[in-house]
């Protein structure tokens, strides 16, 4: 729902710039939350809102980013592509493909350093499988046996292209997992459950000393890649077969079956509604940061000072 | 005081930090087994262990992003890059994530690390081995850039770069890992920003870095005995935090500006000296100001047209004495 909001603000002029939905993915994040430990360390990329937000971030602190106010995680210092909630674990939003693969590499080198027994967390997408950072990080992973869970979300494009045009493998990530002696793991990342499982055994894997892992999960965007893509590209039968694999309609016909009330999940739905509704409400009311915080926190003293 | 080559005293500042620090840690290429490519670290890994002091696979990426994601988690890494040159690969690490995540994530972590890197001319290994890129650091918002020129200062200021809350470049000039000179005993630290005069004099300050430090300070003995001219020589130590104050006492004082730097001509450091002192200070100048560089081209391999090419003595006095006339 906040995804869906947005984009409604998108359409308002109310977010500027650009901004990157996983409408139609949120069952990756969603069970990935669910299953790391409060001081485990996530690593997402651009596409990043609900991985953030599943950690505990502020919603209000989301949309207020996005929308440039005062109120945001970043106080509008870094936008859309860059959420970050250092407190609840959040380690940021990445906009370089591939970049944040070692460097969540290197939180959980220190996680294992200092015996925290924290373990890291890196979502991706199925395109970041083509640049050498990923290489990089999966071996240097793999030989210093690191607490890191690699995720690789395969939503079938890399940005307007398909991901198989330009993929020596039929599964960008499954297929690639021999070469760092990691075991092939290739999911329905439409199924939460699923999801759920597959997360906590990798990250028990990981905290026990088992080293990283490789999995892929395969979802889909129900939009384009940013705000700019309409998403043409894509076949209108494809579209709609996954639009019917929606993750949150599928899960809550689950949930029916299993016998939890409509009224129970119509609580739950209006309760989340609410949510989204009060934390824009917070974020229109919040100003635009103060000017005077352009040249600050450069340093960690707090300035941008340069020279004597 | 201890003799110690510029190379020992790498070791010498990073043991010393490790010892008081456990969150410090030393990773990168061939330098723990092996003790580095150029026997920088020899020592550490036998002294702290292959936890503390461990190789990396070649792969430059992963060191920096290691680092990255250890400083933002409660550790202090030392990360090398075993020739400058090689940042040319790993970039966007230092610059779009090191660099700027503290600023865009509203000061929520810092990233206490050193890259440590050998950097510069004169050692004859050609063109993608030998370039002088700290003006490439210095260009960058959220990077300090340290080039330190004796075998105290790698002491003082890479141990003062490893207890910075910030990232910082540590740029180590190959030519001058044999040479020695006197280091402090016991614990040493220099503070980082602060640039050094070497020989104070009045006519004319030249200002070097790294490797342009004993040239500036031979060509000074030659001005003085062969051409009657009293030279200031200044060792900037430290390209952000730049001691703008200790230029600025030395140049207002002699009037004249003369900066020695082994980078390629377009954008070195001595640019952005040649421009704060341009738009400061213009009225204590009392004639151009003149910047030493090497040209604007790749370093040749062979040592006559290195030599040839990179700033020397005999260059550096020509050009002073053309300014003092």
């Amino acid at each position: 729902m906040m995804e869906q909001r947005a984009y409604d603000l998108f359409m308002q002029n109310l977010v500027k710039g650009t901004s990157h939905l996983a409408l139609g993915q949120e069952a990756v994040a969603a069970g990935f939350g669910e299953a790391m430990r409060s001081d485990d360390y996530t690593f997402c990329t651009y596409r990043g809102h609900n991985h953030t937000l599943v950690r505990g971030a502020s919603m209000t602190g989301i949309l207020g980013e996005l929308m440039g106010r005062e109120c945001g995680l970043l106080n509008g210092k870094g936008g859309s592509m860059h959420l970050m909630s250092v407190e609840h674990g959040a380690m940021g939003s990445y906009a370089i493909i591939g970049a944040h693969m070692p460097i969540a590499a290197g939180a959980a080198w220190s996680a294992q350093y200092r015996e925290s027994g924290q373990v890291a967390v890196c979502f991706f997408g199925d395109g970041t499988t083509n640049i050498g950072a990923f290489h990089e990080s999966l071996n240097f992973a793999a030989v210093w046996s690191l607490p890191v869970v690699y995720v690789c979300e395969n939503n079938l494009y890399m940005e307007y292209t398909p991901i198989g045009d330009v993929t020596a493998v039929k599964n960008p990530g499954a297929d690639r997992a021999s070469a760092y002696g990691l075991e092939p793991i290739l999911i329905d990342g439409n199924d939460v459950d699923l999801v759920y499982a597959t997360a906590q055994a990798a990250i028990a894997k990981a905290r026990d000393g088992g080293g990283p892992s490789l999995l892929e999960v395969q979802t889909y965007r129900h939009g384009g890649h940013s705000r700019a893509d309409p998403g043409k590209y894509r076949p209108d039968e494809e579209v709609k077969a996954w639009l019917a694999r929606d993750p949150i309609p599928a899960y809550r016909k689950q949930l029916l079956a299993a016998g939890v009330s409509d009224s129970t999940l119509d609580t739950i739905d209006q309760e989340v509604s609410d949510r989204v509704d009060a934390a824009e409400a917070t974020a229109r009311s919040s100003s635009p940061p103060p000017l005077d915080i352009a040249d600050t926190d450069l340093w960690a003293d707090g300035t941008s000072t340069w020279r004597t | 005081m201890a003799q110690l080559s510029y190379r020992e005293a790498v070791s010498a500042a990073i043991s010393q930090e490790m010892r008081l620090d456990d969150r410090v840690v030393f990773i990168g290429e061939d330098v723990a087994a092996a003790g580095g490519v150029f026997k920088t670290t020899e020592g550490l890994q036998a002294e702290f262990g292959p936890v503390r002091v461990r190789d990396t696979p070649i792969a430059e990426q992963a060191i920096l992003g290691a680092a990255m994601g250890a400083a933002m988690t409660g550790l202090r890494p030392v990360a090398e890059i075993m020739f400058s040159d090689f940042f040319a690969v790993c970039w966007d690490i230092v610059v779009n994530q090191i660099a700027k995540t503290r600023f865009m994530s509203a000061g929520q972590c810092s990233f206490p690390l050193v890259i440590r890197s050998a950097n510069g001319g004169g050692a004859r290994f050609g063109a993608q081995h030998s370039q002088s890129v700290e003006n490439w650091a210095m260009a960058v918002p959220g990077l300090k850039v340290v080039a330190p020129s004796s075998p105290a200062d790698v002491k003082g200021l890479l141990a003062a770069s490893i207890r910075d809350p910030d990232p910082v470049l540590f740029f180590e000039q190959k030519s001058l890992y044999g040479t020695k000179g006197e280091v402090p005993d016991g614990e040493c630290v220099e503070p980082l920003g602060k640039a050094k005069v070497l020989r104070e004099g009045s006519d004319v300050t030249i200002v070097g870095l790294a490797a342009m430090v004993p040239k500036a300070l031979k060509a000074a003995e030659i001005l003085q005995d062969k051409h009657g001219i009293s030279a200031t020589v200044i060792d900037v130590r430290s390209l952000v935090p730049l001691d703008t104050t200790t230029i600025f006492e030395s140049v207002s004082a002699t009037g004249r500006l003369v900066t020695v730097e082994e980078n390629p001509r377009l954008c070195g450091w001595g640019a952005e000296v040649s421009s704060l002192v341009a738009e400061e200070l213009f009225w204590d100048l009392e004639g151009p100001i003149v910047r030493v560089t090497t040209p604007h081209i790749p370093l040749p391999s062979a040592d006559a047209l290195e030599d040839a090419v990179l700033p020397s003595v005999d260059r550096i006095v020509e050009n002073v004495v053309r300014l003092a006339d």
